[in-house]
C-alpha cells in the first residue's frame, strides 16, 4: 500500500480557512457542504495561554474504520493507496461508514444521498499535483506526499520535527499529521 | 481552559453539531429484529424441550409473525437508505469485516430458516390456511417435511435466533467511533430485551392461562436480567475512556437523563417488572395486559434511546462560533 | 433615485445616467468651480476617476487608506527617514531573524502578500514578539506575547529605547552616520525606564528589558513592525514615531531583514493633455489643521461637504463604502445628502453607500474588467496585468469604460484619447519592452533591479528630511510646535460597565466588502463579540447567544453571538470589523452580525495628520435581548 500523507504545521497555520474555500471550488461542493474545516483550540487562562490551528478533514487511515464497516464495499481504498473513495454507484446511503468515523469527516451528498468525504483530490494527485487545499494555502503550512519514500518532504519533515496526529487511541491510523 | 471553536463553519446536515442520521427507522428495525429473534427462539425452545402444547401461542400462532415482522423491520431499514435505489449493492458483494454486511445476508439465511419454522406447525396454527397450502402438491410436501423435521428445524432457529438477538446490539457495538456504544454489555442487553418483548407478546396475545403464566414469570426473570445489565452498562461506561465517561455522563445528568432513565428504564423495565411480580404473587391479574405492553414499549425506548445517546456521543468537542442556521440564506 | 439610505431606484439606460451626471457636474463647475467635485476612492480600478477627476479641474480626492489606515505610519516614517513605509510595506520580514509586531495581527489580517511573507518568517523560526492587549493569532505564535495595557503602546516604546541606549546595545555606528538627535533621544528617554514603564503597560521591567536584549542581539535584522492599520488614539504620529526611531536605533532600515528600498517599474503614462491648472488643495478641507497631512483626509471631506458653506458640492464615490469604512459618519449621511447637489456611487454591488446615491453606476467586478496595471514598489521592479476572466454579468461595466464615457459628456474626450483600455495598456507595456500580448500569457513580469535593495555597508545616504540624517529628533515636528521626541500620554479608560471595544480584521472578509460573497460568506457568515469569561458570567452571557451592544453615546449595535475566550482581557470586547451591514440589497450580508464603524462615534483625530484615532471607544450589554 503506497501511503499517502498530509502534514500541517500548526506552528504557521493562521486558521485562515483558504483551504475550506479552496476545497469547495476545487470539488464544487453544494451550498453548506464541507469537506474539510479548521479547528481552533485555546487552552490556558489569560495571559498563560497557547493555540493551535488545525486544518482538518477526512485522516485517510491506514485502518479505516469506515472502509472496514461498509456492508457493499462502496467505501474502498483507491489504487492501493490510503486513500479512501465512496463509489457513489454503490452506496446504499446506510450510513454506517458515518457512525463509524471519529473524525466526523464524512457528509450526505445533497440533493443524491449517496455518502461524500474528502477524496486527498485524488483527480489532481494522480497528475502529481497537490491537493486544492495544500496547493491554495497562502502560508504554505500543508504539505502532501509519499510517507513510503523517506525522501520526500513529508517523511522528511516527520522524521525531524515533533508531531500529533488526531485520535490515534481509535487505533485508525490516520494519516494527517500536525506539527506541533 | 480548554475552547475549541471551529474557524470555519462546519453544519453537515445530519453530521453536525452531532450526528442525527438515524431517525426512527433503525430503531424499529432493532427492534422487530429482537422481536423475530425473540419469537423464534422461544418457539424453538419450546419444540425442543417438548412443550409445544403448553405455550401453543408461541409455538403455532405468534411464530408466523417472525416474517411479517423481519419484513415490516426491514422496510423500515430500506426506508432509512438515504440512496435506497443501489439497496441491491447489499447483495453484489460480502464484506466480511463489516457487520452490516454479515447482517444482509444473515437476513438471507434466516427467511428461510423462519418460514420452514412456521410451516412445521402451521397445520396446528392456522388449519385455514394450511388448508389453502394443501390444495397444492408442493404445500403438502412442505408442510409434510416441515413437521417431520420439526425438531432439527427447532435445532437451526436457536442459534439463527441468538444470532439474530445479538446481532441487532452487535450492529452498533461495532460503530466504535460512538462512545456510549462500545460496550459488550449492549449485545447482551439486546438480546436480552428481544427475549423480552417476545415474552411480552406472548402473554398479550394468548389466552391459555397457563401460557401466560408461564411467559410471565420468564418475562420476570428476563426483566430482572435486564435491569441487571443496565446497571452493568453504565459501571462499564463509567470505568472507560474519557469519551465513554462524556457519554454516559449523557445520561448522569446529561441531555438524556430523563429519556433513559424515566422513559425506558421506569416505563420500560421497572413498573413492567412491579406489575409482573404483583401478578405473581397473585394480586392482581386484572390489568395483566399493562405489563406486556410497557415491556415492548420499553423495548422500543431502550432501542431508540441507545441509539440516540450514541449517535450524540462522539470524539470530538469543537463548536461552531457562527450560527449554522444561516447557511440556508444560500438556499 | 431615492437617496434617503433606502435602496430603491429606478433602472435607467446609460446615457441617461451619464447625461443627468454629466449636467450636474456642469453645473457644480459654473456654479462654483470643479474642484467643488469631490472624489472617494479606494482600490485599483479608482484611478480612472482621479484621472477623470483632474481633468475636470478638481484635486479634491480622497481615500481612507490614508485617514483610517495607515497615514499616520507613512507620515511618522517621512518626519524619520525622509520616505514613508509604502504599500506593499517594504518589510523585510523572509530575511528577518526577529519581528515586534505592535497590536498588528498579521494571520487574521489576510494581506496576502504580507501574510506569505511573514509565514516565511515563521518558517524561518524568526523571533517573535507581539505586544497586544488581545491573545491574537501571531500573539499565539510568539516567543514573547506581551498583553499591553490598551492604549500605553508609547511607554513601552520608549522604556524599550531606554534598555537598547542604557544597556549600549543599539547600533553605535548606524546611530552615528546616519542620525540626527541622538543625544537629545538619549536624555528624553534617560528615566523612562522599564520600571517607570511597568505600571503603565502592566508589562513586567524584567519582561521589557528580555524582549529588548532579544532585539538588539537579532539586529539589524530585527523588524519593529510598523503596522497598516495605526489610526487608535489621536497620537499616531507620535506612536510610529516612536516605532521609526526603535528601528533607527537597531539600524534595520535599509538592512536586510529589517526595511529594504523599494524599486518600480519605470512605466510612462499615456499621452494625455496637460491637466488644467489647480489652485485649490485638497487639504482645504482641514482647514488649517493637520499640517503633515500629505493626502486628503476622508473624515475633513465629509465634514466640509455638509452645510451652506460646503466646500464640496458633489461627491464620486468610488468603491468605498463610506458608512461602514468611515468612523463617525454613518449617523450623518443623511445630512451630506440633503447638502450635496450630486452623489454618484459607482460600486460593484448595492453597498450602504449606494443607498445614498442620485445615480449608481455599476460596475462589473475585478474578475471581468482591465484597470490600470499594478506597479508597486517592491523587493523586485514588476508589472502585473488584471484583465477579465470572463465578460461582465448583467449591465455592469468596467471603470475604465465608466470614466471615458463621463469624460466625453464633460467635453473632456481628449483625455481619453483610446478606443478602449487594451490599447493603454498595451501602448504602456511596449515602452517597457513588453505587450499586453505578452502580459495576457504570463500576468506578471519581473525587472531587473537598478538600485540596490539595502544600504551598502559605510556608504553615506542622504535622507529626505531637513537635516538629511535620519531624524530621532525631529526638527520638522520642532517647527511646528509638536513634540519632536515622542511622549507617552494617558488616554480614556472605560467606565463601569463598558468595554473597550477593540476590532480587527479576520482572513475571511476582505474590509467590508466580501460578506455577501457566497463562498466566504459560507465559511463566516457574522461575526461574533469576544468576552472574557469574568464578564460573561458576571451579565449571564452563553456562547453562541445574541446580544447587542450599546456604546457610550448610546448608539446601538445588530444583535451579535458571544464567543466566551480566554483570548480578550476583562476589560475588552473584540469583534472583527465588517458586518452589520444594513442594505436590503446585500442579501446574505443584510443584518448579520454588528458593526464596529458605527460603535466608533467618538474619533480621535490626531493634530498633525488627521488620522481618526478608533479606540477610545467603550461598550456595554443591551439586556433582555435575543
Amino acid at each position: 500500500m503506497t501511503r499517502y500523507a498530509m502534514v500541517i504545521d500548526m506552528r504557521i497555520c493562521v486558521g485562515c480557512g483558504d483551504c475550506v474555500t479552496a476545497c469547495k471550488t476545487e470539488n464544487q461542493m453544494p451550498d453548506g457542504l464541507t469537506r474539510d474545516w479548521v479547528v481552533e483550540r485555546t487552552s490556558g487562562v489569560y495571559p498563560n495561554l497557547s493555540t493551535e490551528f488545525r486544518s482538518e478533514r477526512c485522516n485517510h487511515c491506514s485502518h479505516a474504520t469506515c472502509v472496514y464497516v461498509c456492508p457493499t464495499g462502496a467505501s474502498h481504498y483507491w489504487r492501493d493507496t490510503n486513500i479512501v473513495l465512496v463509489d457513489e454507484g454503490m452506496c446504499t446511503g446506510c450510513k454506517a461508514c458515518i457512525a463509524s468515523c471519529p473524525y466526523d469527516a464524512r457528509l450526505i451528498m445533497h440533493p443524491e444521498g449517496y455518502v461524500d468525504k474528502c477524496t486527498f483530490c485524488h483527480h489532481r494527485v494522480e497528475k502529481g499535483l497537490d491537493p486544492a487545499c495544500v496547493s491554495t494555502c497562502p502560508t504554505h503550512c500543508m504539505y502532501f506526499g509519499v510517507l513510503d519514500d523517506p525522501a520526500s518532504k513529508v517523511s522528511t519533515l516527520l522524521r525531524t520535527r515533533n508531531y500529533k496526529t488526531l485520535l490515534q487511541e481509535t487505533g485508525n491510523q490516520p494519516n494527517v499529521y500536525y506539527l506541533t | 481552559m480548554i475552547e475549541e471553536v471551529l474557524v470555519t463553519l462546519k453544519a453537515n446536515p445530519k453530521i453536525d453539531p452531532v450526528l442525527s442520521t438515524w431517525s426512527w427507522e433503525v430503531p424499529v428495525y432493532l427492534f422487530l429484529g429482537g422481536l423475530t429473534a425473540g419469537i423464534m427462539f422461544f418457539a424453538a425452545i419450546m419444540v425442543l424441550t417438548n412443550r409445544q402444547r403448553e405455550v401453543p401461542f408461541m409455538t403455532e400462532k405468534l411464530v408466523l409473525w417472525t416474517v411479517i415482522l423481519l419484513s415490516i423491520g426491514m422496510g423500515a431499514l430500506f426506508l432509512d437508505l438515504s440512496h435506497r435505489w443501489y439497496v441491491y449493492r447489499f447483495y453484489t458483494a460480502f464484506r466480511p469485516t463489516s457487520p452490516m454486511s454479515w447482517g444482509s445476508w444473515i437476513l438471507i439465511i434466516i427467511y428461510p430458516v423462519c418460514i420452514l419454522q412456521i410451516l412445521s406447525t402451521f397445520r396446528q396454527g392456522y388449519p385455514k390456511l394450511a388448508r389453502r397450502l394443501e390444495r397444492f402438491g408442493v404445500g403438502v410436501l412442505a408442510l409434510d417435511l416441515s413437521e417431520r423435521f420439526r425438531r432439527p428445524v427447532a435445532w437451526v432457529s436457536v442459534p439463527f435466533a441468538l444470532g439474530l438477538g445479538i446481532y441487532t446490539g452487535v450492529l452498533l457495538n461495532t460503530l466504535v467511533a460512538r462512545p456510549f456504544w462500545n460496550t459488550g454489555i449492549l449485545p447482551i442487553l439486546f438480546l436480552v430485551s428481544a427475549l423480552s418483548t417476545a415474552s411480552a407478546l406472548a402473554i398479550l396475545g394468548t389466552s391459555d392461562k397457563g401460557e401466560r403464566h408461564l411467559f410471565t414469570r420468564i418475562d420476570f426473570g428476563l426483566i430482572a436480567v435486564e435491569i441487571l445489565l443496565v446497571f452493568l452498562l453504565v459501571i462499564d461506561l463509567s470505568a472507560g475512556s474519557e469519551v465513554q465517561l462524556a457519554s454516559v455522563d449523557l445520561i448522569l445528568g446529561g441531555r438524556y437523563t430523563v429519556a433513559f432513565w424515566i422513559l425506558f428504564f421506569s416505563v420500560g423495565l421497572l413498573i413492567p417488572f412491579l406489575l409482573e411480580a404483583r401478578e405473581l404473587l397473585g394480586k392482581s391479574a386484572a390489568a395483566f395486559y399493562m405489563a406486556p405492553l410497557f415491556v415492548l414499549i420499553g423495548g422500543y425506548l431502550l432501542r431508540q434511546v441507545v441509539m440516540n445517546i450514541g449517535l450524540h456521543s462522539s470524539w470530538s468537542n469543537y463548536a461552531n462560533q457562527f450560527d449554522p442556521q444561516l447557511l440556508e440564506l444560500l438556499h | 433615485m431615492d437617496n434617503k439610505g433606502q435602496q430603491s431606484f429606478k433602472p435607467v439606460s446609460w446615457d441617461e445616467a451619464f447625461d443627468f451626471i454629466a449636467a450636474r457636474m456642469k453645473r457644480v463647475a459654473a456654479d462654483h468651480g470643479p474642484e467643488k467635485v469631490a472624489l472617494f476612492s479606494h482600490g485599483s480600478g479608482g484611478g480612472h476617476f482621479k484621472h477623470l477627476l483632474k481633468a475636470f479641474g478638481s484635486n479634491s480626492y480622497v481615500a481612507p487608506s490614508f485617514a483610517q489606515c495607515r497615514g499616520a505610519r507613512e507620515v511618522a516614517f517621512k518626519l524619520t527617514y525622509g520616505e514613508g513605509v509604502g504599500s506593499p510595506d517594504r518589510t523585510d520580514m523572509e530575511h528577518s531573524r526577529c519581528i515586534v509586531l505592535i497590536g498588528s495581527h498579521i494571520g487574521e489580517n489576510l494581506h496576502n502578500s504580507q501574510v506569505q511573507t511573514f509565514a516565511a518568517a515563521l518558517h524561518n523560526k524568526v523571533k517573535l514578539i507581539t505586544v497586544d492587549p488581545r491573545f491574537s493569532v501571531p500573539a499565539g505564535k510568539s516567543d514573547h506575547w506581551l498583553p499591553i495595557k490598551p492604549g500605553t503602546d508609547i511607554a513601552l516604546l520608549l522604556a524599550w529605547m531606554h534598555v537598547l541606549i542604557q544597556e549600549d546595545l543599539y547600533d553605535r555606528e548606524y546611530v552615528t552616520r546616519y542620525t540626527h538627535g541622538f543625544s537629545a533621544l538619549k536624555e528624553h528617554v534617560q528615566h523612562l525606564t522599564p520600571e517607570w514603564a511597568y505600571p503603565i503597560t502592566t508589562i513586567p521591567a524584567a519582561q521589557i528589558r528580555e524582549t529588548a536584549r532579544v532585539m538588539a542581539a537579532n539586529a539589524p535584522a530585527t523588524l519593529i513592525h510598523p503596522g497598516r492599520h495605526v489610526a487608535w488614539y489621536g497620537d499616531d504620529t507620535q506612536r510610529l514615531r516612536a516605532v521609526a526611531i526603535l528601528n533607527a536605533l537597531l539600524g534595520s532600515w535599509g538592512r536586510p531583514g529589517g526595511y529594504y528600498m523599494q524599486e518600480k517599474v519605470n512605466l510612462p503614462n499615456y499621452p494625455v493633455p496637460k491637466y488644467p491648472k489647480i489652485t485649490a488643495k485638497v487639504q482645504d478641507a482641514n482647514k488649517g489643521k493637520y499640517p503633515e497631512a500629505y493626502a486628503g483626509v476622508s473624515t475633513a471631506m465629509f465634514d466640509a461637504s455638509i452645510g451652506p458653506d460646503a466646500l464640496y458640492k458633489a461627491w464620486i464615490v468610488y468603491g468605498t463604502n463610506l458608512p461602514i469604512t468611515v468612523p463617525g459618519v454613518a449617523g450623518r449621511m443623511q445630512e451630506a445628502v440633503d447638502s450635496l447637489d450630486l452623489i454618484v456611487a459607482i460600486d460593484i454591488q448595492p453597498s450602504e453607500v449606494t443607498g445614498y446615491a442620485d445615480v449608481i453606476l455599476p460596475e462589473c467586478t475585478y474578475l471581468e474588467r482591465y484597470d490600470t496595471l499594478r506597479n508597486a514598489a517592491e523587493q523586485t521592479p514588476n508589472l502585473a496585468l488584471r484583465m477579465p476572466a470572463f465578460k461582465p454579468k448583467y449591465d455592469s461595466k468596467p471603470g475604465w469604460w465608466i470614466a471615458k464615457q463621463l469624460g466625453e459628456r464633460l467635453g473632456l474626450g481628449d483625455y481619453f484619447p483610446w478606443k478602449d483600455y487594451q490599447e493603454v495598456l498595451d501602448w504602456q507595456l511596449q515602452k517597457v519592452g513588453s505587450s499586453l500580448a505578452e502580459m495576457q500569457k504570463i500576468g506578471v513580469k519581473v525587472f531587473p533591479r537598478k538600485s540596490p535593495l539595502y544600504f551598502t555597508d559605510g556608504a553615506d545616504i542622504e535622507f529626505d528630511t531637513p537635516t538629511g540624517k535620519i531624524e530621532l529628533y525631529s526638527t520638522k515636528l520642532a517647527k511646528l510646535g509638536f513634540d519632536p521626541l515622542p511622549n507617552y500620554t494617558a488616554h480614556q479608560e472605560p467606565p463601569p460597565g463598558y468595554y473597550r471595544l477593540n476590532y480587527g480584521r479576520t482572513p475571511a472578509h476582505t474590509f467590508g466588502r466580501t460578506q455577501n460573497n457566497r463562498y466566504l460568506f459560507e465559511i463566516m457568515p457574522e461575526n461574533v463579540v469576544w468576552v472574557h469569561p469574568t464578564v460573561a458570567r458576571e451579565w449571564g452571557l452563553g456562547n453562541g447567544r445574541y446580544v447587542r451592544l450599546k456604546n457610550q453615546d448610546g448608539i446601538e449595535s445588530n444583535r451579535i453571538r458571544v464567543r466566551v475566550t480566554e483570548r480578550i482581557r476583562p476589560d475588552s470586547v473584540f469583534m472583527a470589523h465588517g458586518f452589520g451591514h444594513t442594505s436590503k440589497g446585500l442579501r446574505l450580508a443584510n443584518g448579520r452580525g454588528a458593526d464596529d464603524t458605527a460603535l466608533i462615534t467618538n474619533v480621535l483625530h490626531d493634530p498633525i495628520m488627521g488620522s481618526s484615532g478608533m479606540r477610545a471607544n467603550f461598550v456595554t450589554f443591551l439586556e433582555g435581548e435575543v
